[in-house]
């Protein structure tokens, strides 16, 4: 299996087989992280562009590691302070800095399909680092590392995905990837915040967090998105998280002995999850952070990392 | 992909079952007289079969010394010179559980050929601490070098052309142990 795609796009483009070299690679990249010296000559001499339109501290962060540990030079864009305030379009901006000629652009922008449309703009790759409500496919990817280290294998586990599935482009991304591996998924959340498709992608609906959690290997919590929501989807905060947070006491009434706790923060500690939960034995919420790095490094070694990949895709 | 590598004949068998197993044996013996016995002696091998060379070989010493010393895996993809002129590399990780610091490390492959690969596991091997010595055990040197680098210890010289392709089959990975000389088939 061989990787032959220019861009990372959306997990729901891929295939199991492409999934799984995207987890192999990063799982085999991991032991960097350990080294004395945190650095390998992989991407000596390429150029990585971070282009931020949205707010970011994790993502950013994990990018600009993961080249920086392959040896790339990695260059930060975000919107505030550049041309953007002075009236420049995204595309233009994009084009101005492939003029510079990175070799992969890391893209996240409120708009869904911003990454779509560089891909078609721009001569480099494009890694979607998160578009609107559409996909984030390296945190979905993280987030299948993270569950195949701890669960040993991916067939056959029921994951639940909690709280704004509406919103989510985690929670898009993941059951694009977690389908395509054979788990099961129920999302869970009031119906305000649960998007009427979510049937079509072979998902099931729950709509009380106690029969969502009861007998699943994993429960993904998310966070509630107040800067994507227009109206008032929900009653009050104080609401929200009496019936959604996930508390010790609900974990011990229903879920597995063995169930793990995950969430792509930032975490609203009260709202969706109790700090006990959140720092508790069953949370890989860091955990999930480390592999983070891993995972970017793979997808920017697999995209950058020999020129014949890419002229396909 | 679709038209695929030419196919291989076999040539010549270079080294039989017993052979290449007297090879490894003369080879440790080797390792434990140029270091004065195995102190500090640790053992790396090149993915695949390099791996499966070290750890004949820290059998045998184990069996002549008494003593048993560590196999590592090294994993030369991120390293690689020619990254550019490639399909996208699998790469399938280092391990190398141990400190390699201030130790003698012998690094182990099965074919010597150009020696790029060695340059880029002596690149590899100094990114993780700085061994005391490093030298390089090779089952068969087929000549050909690209850059200044010789092996300590060899199995077996063997000139060949740039055409043909040594194999070394081992039990673990293709059920036996030979080596043998494969050229493309006559169109």
């Amino acid at each position: 299996m061989a990787w032959t795609r220019k861009h990372l796009l959306a997990m729901r483009d891929l295939d199991a087989a492409e999934i799984t070299l995207l987890i192999d690679t990063a799982a085999s990249l991991e032991e960097i992280a350990t080294r004395e010296i945190k650095k390998v000559p992989a991407l000596r001499g390429k150029t990585i562009v971070n282009l931020f339109y949205e707010s970011s501290t994790r993502t950013r962060t994990s990018f600009e590691i993961a080249g920086k540990w392959l040896s790339a030079d990695v260059i930060n864009f975000s919107a505030s302070g550049s041309s953007t305030s002075k009236g420049e379009s995204f595309i233009d901006t994009a084009k101005n800095i492939a003029a510079m000629s990175p070799d992969v652009v890391v893209v996240r922008h409120s708009s869904a399909g911003a990454a779509a449309i560089l891909a078609r703009e721009l001569p480099c790759s494009i890694v979607n680092a998160g578009d609107g409500a559409h996909e984030h496919p390296t945190q979905a990817l993280l987030d299948l590392l993270t569950i195949r280290e701890r669960k040993g294998h991916f067939d056959g586990l029921h994951v639940a995905i909690v709280g704004d599935i509406a919103h989510s482009r985690v929670a898009r991304s993941n059951i694009h990837g977690m389908r395509k591996l054979g788990m099961t998924v129920t999302v869970a959340g009031p119906p305000t915040l649960i998007p009427p498709y979510a049937q079509e992608l072979g998902v099931k609906v729950a709509y009380r967090l106690e029969d969502a959690i009861r007998d699943v290997d994993v429960i993904m919590m998310l966070r509630l998105q107040q800067e994507r929501m227009t109206a008032g989807l929900i009653p009050s905060l104080r609401e929200y998280s009496h019936y959604w947070g996930l508390t010790l006491d609900k974990l011990a009434a229903h879920a597995r002995p063995d169930v793990l706790i995950m969430h792509p923060g930032p975490v609203n500690r009260g709202v969706e999850l109790s700090p006990e939960v959140a720092d508790g034995p069953y949370s890989v919420i860091l955990d999930q952070v480390a592999k983070g790095v891993a995972v970017r490094m793979g997808v920017l070694f697999l995209l950058a990392g020999s020129k014949g990949a890419g002229e396909n895709a | 992909m679709s038209s695929g590598p030419p196919k291989l004949r076999e040539k010549a068998e270079v080294l039989d079952e017993s052979a290449l197993d007297r090879a490894l044996t003369r080879i440790a013996h080797e390792i434990l007289e140029k270091n004065g016995g195995a102190k500090d002696v640790t053992f790396v091998g090149l993915r695949t079969r390099g791996v499966t060379l070290a750890q004949r070989l820290a059998q045998k010493i184990a069996r002549i010394d008494g003593t048993t010393l560590p196999v590592g895996t090294l994993d030369i993809t991120l390293y690689r010179d020619d990254l550019d002129m490639r399909g996208a590399p699998v790469v399938r990780g280092t391990d190398i559980p141990f400190s390699i610091k201030g130790k003698t490390v012998v690094l182990v492959d099965d074919v010597l050929f150009t020696g790029r690969t060695i340059r880029a596991a002596l690149d590899a091997l100094i990114d993780l601490g700085r061994p005391r010595m490093i030298q390089l055990a090779i089952l068969v040197d087929r000549g050909h070098r690209e850059l200044p680098i010789r092996p300590d210890y060899v199995g077996k010289n063997l000139p060949t052309s740039r055409r043909e392709t040594v194999a070394v089959r081992m039990r673990e990975h293709d059920g036996e142990d030979r080596v043998v000389i494969e050229a493309p088939e006559e169109a």
